[in-house]
């Protein structure tokens, strides 16, 4: 990771980072907004959300379309850019990076699930999570990852020769295997079947149990948060209510 | 493009805003087809309107329709002319050579002076005055000067020129300067191509050139206009037999008058080129339209199960396509259409000055308009109809989804080795192009297609170089062509050798005949050069000089081919100066020409078969380039010195000849080759880029920079780029093999040679455009919007 990067004109900033202290904290955030377009045909997908996410928390974000959760998950994953605000991860304002630095946040530390997968269809299971362990520093084994997912034996296999559920597990495998200090997963159970999408979260779930992974996991099945250990709440662009789960239930547990 | 301010049906406004979205590639598929119109209108254009200028000029000016030379004939044959079948006007009059003397210029200038009456009504070969006033029959010391001469040297009006004719100086006033259908283009004698400012022409009044050549009350030359329907190849025979007392060196149809074959075969070269040409271009940039609509409407997957789920069927989807295929090309037709329309006039424009036509007819071309809008449309609507079927097939949901992954399988044999070699940005890349073979040839035949027409354009500037190094440096290595005005003996020859500065003199002797072979004449002359000439040599194709066997003839390989002849055959020859002899010689050889028709005796082996011993009608020489000015100035003092040619001046008037005429045509052809080629180029990388954006997208997300992902994107294009350049080069070569062939005339033949810098070009240009073609869509990538592109839904 690059060096910190404070913008000299926000001493009160510099100082909340700092006194959070680096390490108790993934993300801590102030006032983001986002506003798509301008004029009267503006849309605010961000009202100004402030948080704060633990380290090595499972955060589930919950909300109807448009309530701006995905937007908010794509600024902290440095795919996107934030119209006001200050966002930290780790103390580093992720809002003043250049597209560079944001390049390197993504390589080094995230890890991303996506709803359609994003499989490299011309790549097998193991040369798609070869694709992120070429490029990450401190990468684990490959197969370590794949049979983290339970997928060991499809390793040679294309996405074409797997199922919906089969490509989420490379997807993830592909995410984790990095070994990414935060993981993003937008909509991972969306386009899979209910028995499948609860396999798709047990795997999530002792990756975050075992590797300490902080997890944030979009989901429109409130049911999801039943597994978290923080519920976010989102509505009109803003945070309606964070709940701390103190009775998390396994994976296994839950049902759409 | 937020508002739109007709009213459209929604279908439409996606339209227009889908078309406003690829502009940069939509521009880039209407240059191509542009391109290919551009060139059919253009030539098309240009070549009807030369044409009908010459037409319309020739009959304006009544151009001759045959011409027939005599020693001297009284003035009472032409009643005899007359009277012959087929004759509708006939003509007398007496023409000659001679040598301008210009004080500034140091080497003798040929001329050519003819007779004029200005009082005439309606002269044969009249003449179109340009500045100045007609001469006046009652003085005989006036001149009409041909205007490009004139301005080479700014003679006008009022300036007096000092003519040697038949060995006396005679002094001429300029009255005006004038333009003649029979001198479009003035070769001078022994030169191979024209030049205004090495060969004068004058007209002047009967009178004075009578007296001049000694031919008072006789003409030495009769113009004739034939009446419809006659029969000229009778007329000519006629002719022959009734001048062959006078010593008619035998009389020509207008076809062989020397300057309307020089701007027919030159027509007929630019005809070739056009109608060779354009079919190919056009072909090629069809070719492409039809990959590119193709594929672009297979980007728009998402899109057609969207507007099928709204509820339009298949029908409105496929029309809405077709709509959006033949804007493209109609905007295309039209560009193409207009800009050929003017680069058609600009270009005839040129060539009326080149060709000195003192007027230009432009003959717009309608005729290719609809063909152009139908050769487009068809080709867009069978592009997008293929596409589209395959979309409208989908259900909607299914097209809405992203596609499933499309399948693919490891490399085996040694790609798998390869592979295993590789990271996996490169594997993706090796995949993706043994995945679907099909597409990756169409690219790589696409590219390649354009770039084999920048290759035979190549191939074809190569082949003038040629053409030029071989006439003037390895046929002719003289410094001085000195053309006589009769055959002369070598005493002449003993003269020039004996000149200060002249370091060697080499006779030959050029004979006017009719050959004839079976039913074929044709009428041309026998070169007879002497034993192991140095300065002007036969050479066959390997440019070896070819030795000539005894009593025998060598025949350029086009003559041969005109006559019908092989090895060993006896040629009859009809001789048509001095006592006109009847012969039949043995073909000995073949010689391959480059220029012209030749045919070659050893002057010996000539001068006997004449009569006429130690004969000759020129001389090449070689010159000590310091005693120039010496040579040239004892070279006037030279009775019956018809012609001296500067070969270095030659050189370079051919030079620039073929850069100004033929060039013109030549760079604006080259330079659609080179849009074609950036604009297939393009293309195919936007389309790349388009069909890839997800796949691009995820790897951001996924932490790889621009570069790396550019690198997965553009990998293949160069893979494909350098894939293309072999098959880019056997394009050029099949191309340029056959219109290299195909534009061959009787006066130039067009060498098929394959020079390495023609394929190198191509790969050049093909490069070029890849790398700006990359650059344009590194752009592209590095604004791939991570967040909505990974939804991809839009």
């Amino acid at each position: 990771m690059t060096q910190l990067q404070y913008s000299s004109g926000r001493p009160a900033a510099r100082g909340a980072a700092l006194a959070d202290g680096a390490g108790s904290l993934a993300f801590r955030t102030e006032g983001i907004s986002k506003v798509y377009g301008e004029g009267p045909a503006a849309v605010h997908a961000l009202r100004g959300v402030d948080l704060e996410i633990p380290n090595g928390e499972l955060v589930v974000l919950l909300g109807a379309s448009g309530s701006g959760k995905s937007t908010l998950l794509n600024i902290l994953g440095g795919i996107d850019r934030a119209s006001g605000g200050t966002a930290w991860f780790r103390g580093e304002d992720l809002t003043a990076m250049s597209d560079k630095a944001l390049t390197a946040y993504r390589r080094r530390h995230v890890g991303f699930v996506f709803q359609f997968y994003n499989l490299m269809p011309s790549l097998t299971a193991h040369e798609n999570v070869d694709l992120v362990a070429e490029i990450a520093p401190d990468p684990m084994p490959t197969m370590e990852a794949l049979t983290l997912v339970g997928l060991k034996e499809r390793a040679t296999h294309f996405p074409s020769e797997l199922s919906g559920g089969e490509q989420q597990r490379v997807a993830i495998a592909r995410a984790v295997a990095k070994n990414p200090t935060v993981l993003f997963c937008d909509e991972p159970t969306g386009a899979l079947d209910s028995k499948t999408g609860v396999g798709v979260l047990k795997v999530l779930q002792n990756l975050n149990t075992e590797l300490g992974t902080t997890t944030l996991v979009i989901t429109h099945a409130a049911a999801t948060a039943a597994m978290a250990d923080r519920v976010i709440h989102f509505a009109d662009g803003r945070i309606r209510e964070v709940v701390v789960n103190d009775h998390k239930i396994s994976a296994e547990e839950i049902s759409w | 493009m937020k508002r739109l301010p007709v009213h459209l049906s929604p279908l439409d406004r996606k339209l227009v805003r889908d078309l406003w979205r690829i502009k940069g590639q939509a521009a880039a598929i209407i240059f191509v087809i542009a391109s290919g119109i551009a060139l059919l209108v253009m030539s098309r254009g240009m070549i009807m309107s030369l044409e009908e200028t010459m037409r319309a000029y020739y009959e304006r000016y009544r151009f001759a329709d045959i011409y027939a030379p005599v020693k001297r004939a009284p003035d009472h044959l032409l009643s005899d002319i007359r009277a012959l079948d087929g004759v509708a006007d006939v003509q007398g009059r007496v023409q000659g050579g001679g040598l301008v003397d210009l004080p500034e210029v140091a080497a003798p200038i040929s001329a050519r002076i003819v007779s004029f009456d200005p009082d005439a009504r309606a002269p044969i070969n009249g003449v179109y005055l340009a500045e100045g006033r007609m001469i006046d029959s009652s003085r005989g010391d006036e001149v009409l000067l041909l205007e490009s001469f004139a301005l080479e040297y700014d003679l006008g009006p009022g300036d007096t020129i000092a003519i040697t004719m038949n060995g006396a100086q005679h002094e001429f006033d300029i009255v005006g300067l004038a333009m003649a259908p029979e001198f479009i283009y003035t070769i001078p004698p022994g030169e191979l191509v024209p030049d205004p400012a090495r060969f004068a022409i004058l007209w002047a009044g009967e009178e004075a050139l009578e007296a001049a050549y000694d031919l008072d009350g006789a003409f030495n030359e009769a113009l004739l206009k034939i009446s419809r329907g006659a029969d000229e190849q009778q007329l000519l025979d006629a002719l022959d037999r009734l001048l062959a007392p006078y010593g008619a060196v035998g009389a020509y149809a207008r076809e062989d008058q020397i300057s309307n074959k020089f701007l027919t075969e030159e027509l007929k070269q630019l005809d070739t080129m056009g109608r060779v040409m354009t079919p190919i271009f056009l072909g090629v940039s069809i070719f492409l339209l039809n990959i590119v609509i193709t594929r672009l409407v297979q980007t728009e997957r998402e899109q057609i199960g969207l507007v099928k789920a709204f509820g339009y069927s298949n029908a409105d989807v496929g029309a809405h396509y077709l709509k959006f295929t033949a804007v493209i090309a109609v905007a295309g037709a039209l560009v193409g259409w207009l800009g050929g329309q003017w680069l058609g006039r600009g270009m005839a424009g040129l060539y009326q000055e080149y060709y000195q036509f003192p007027f230009l007819v432009f003959v717009p071309e309608f005729g290719t308009l609809a063909l152009s809008l139908i050769i487009c449309i068809a080709s867009a609507a069978l592009g997008a109809f293929v596409a589209v079927r395959s979309a409208v097939a989908l259900s909607p949901a299914v097209a809405m989804r992203p596609p499933a992954p499309p399948k693919y399988g490891r490399g085996d044999g040694v790609m798998r080795g390869l592979e295993r070699m590789l990271d996996q940005p490169s594997r993706m890349i090796l995949r993706r192009i043994a995945r679907q073979p099909g597409r990756a040839a169409l690219t790589v035949i696409g590219i390649g297609a354009a770039m084999g027409l920048t290759v035979m354009m190549r191939f074809n500037i190569n082949a003038t170089d040629y053409m030029l190094d071989v006439s003037f440096n390895v046929v002719d290595r003289s410094d001085i062509l000195v053309t006589f005005v009769e055959p002369l003996s070598d005493k002449t020859l003993f003269e020039l050798s004996s000149i200060d500065g002249v370091t060697y003199a080499e006779p030959f002797r050029s004979s006017p005949v009719m050959f004839a072979n079976e039913r074929i004449d044709y009428l041309g002359s026998i070169t007879g050069l002497p034993d192991n000439p140095i300065l002007n040599r036969a050479v066959d194709s390997d440019l070896n000089t070819v030795d000539i066997p005894g009593e025998g003839i060598v025949l350029s390989e086009q003559l041969a081919e005109i006559l019908n002849v092989s090895m060993g055959d006896v040629l009859a020859v009809e001789v048509r100066e001095g006592r006109r002899p009847d012969l039949e010689i043995p073909v000995v050889g073949f010689v391959e020409a480059l220029i012209g028709t030749p045919a070659y005796m050893t002057l010996d082996a000539l001068n006997r078969q004449l009569y006429e011993p130690q004969r000759a009608t020129g001389a090449y020489l070689k010159i000590d380039p310091l005693k120039s000015e010496e040579v040239y100035n004892a070279l006037k003092d030279i009775p019956l010195v018809a012609g001296v040619s500067l070969r270095r001046e030659s050189y370079q008037k051919f030079d620039q000849m073929i850069e100004e005429g033929m060039g013109v045509f030549r760079t604006t052809m080259m330079i659609f080759s080179i849009v074609i080629a950036a604009g297939v180029v393009y293309n195919g990388a936007r389309i790349a880029f388009m069909e890839r954006e997800r796949d691009l997208a995820s790897l951001r997300v996924l932490g790889f920079t621009k570069i790396e992902t550019g690198y997965v994107l553009l990998g293949e294009l160069a893979i494909l780029a350098i894939l293309a350049i072999p098959v880019g080069s056997l394009f050029g070569y099949v191309l340029w093999s056959y219109l290299a062939g195909a534009m061959s005339t009787e006066l130039y033949q067009i060498p098929t040679i394959f020079r390495e810098d023609g394929f190198g070009h191509g790969a050049i240009i093909i490069f070029a455009s890849t790398a700006i073609a990359g650059a344009l869509v590194m752009r592209d990538v590095a604004k791939i919007d991570m967040a909505t592109a990974l939804k991809a839904r839009d």
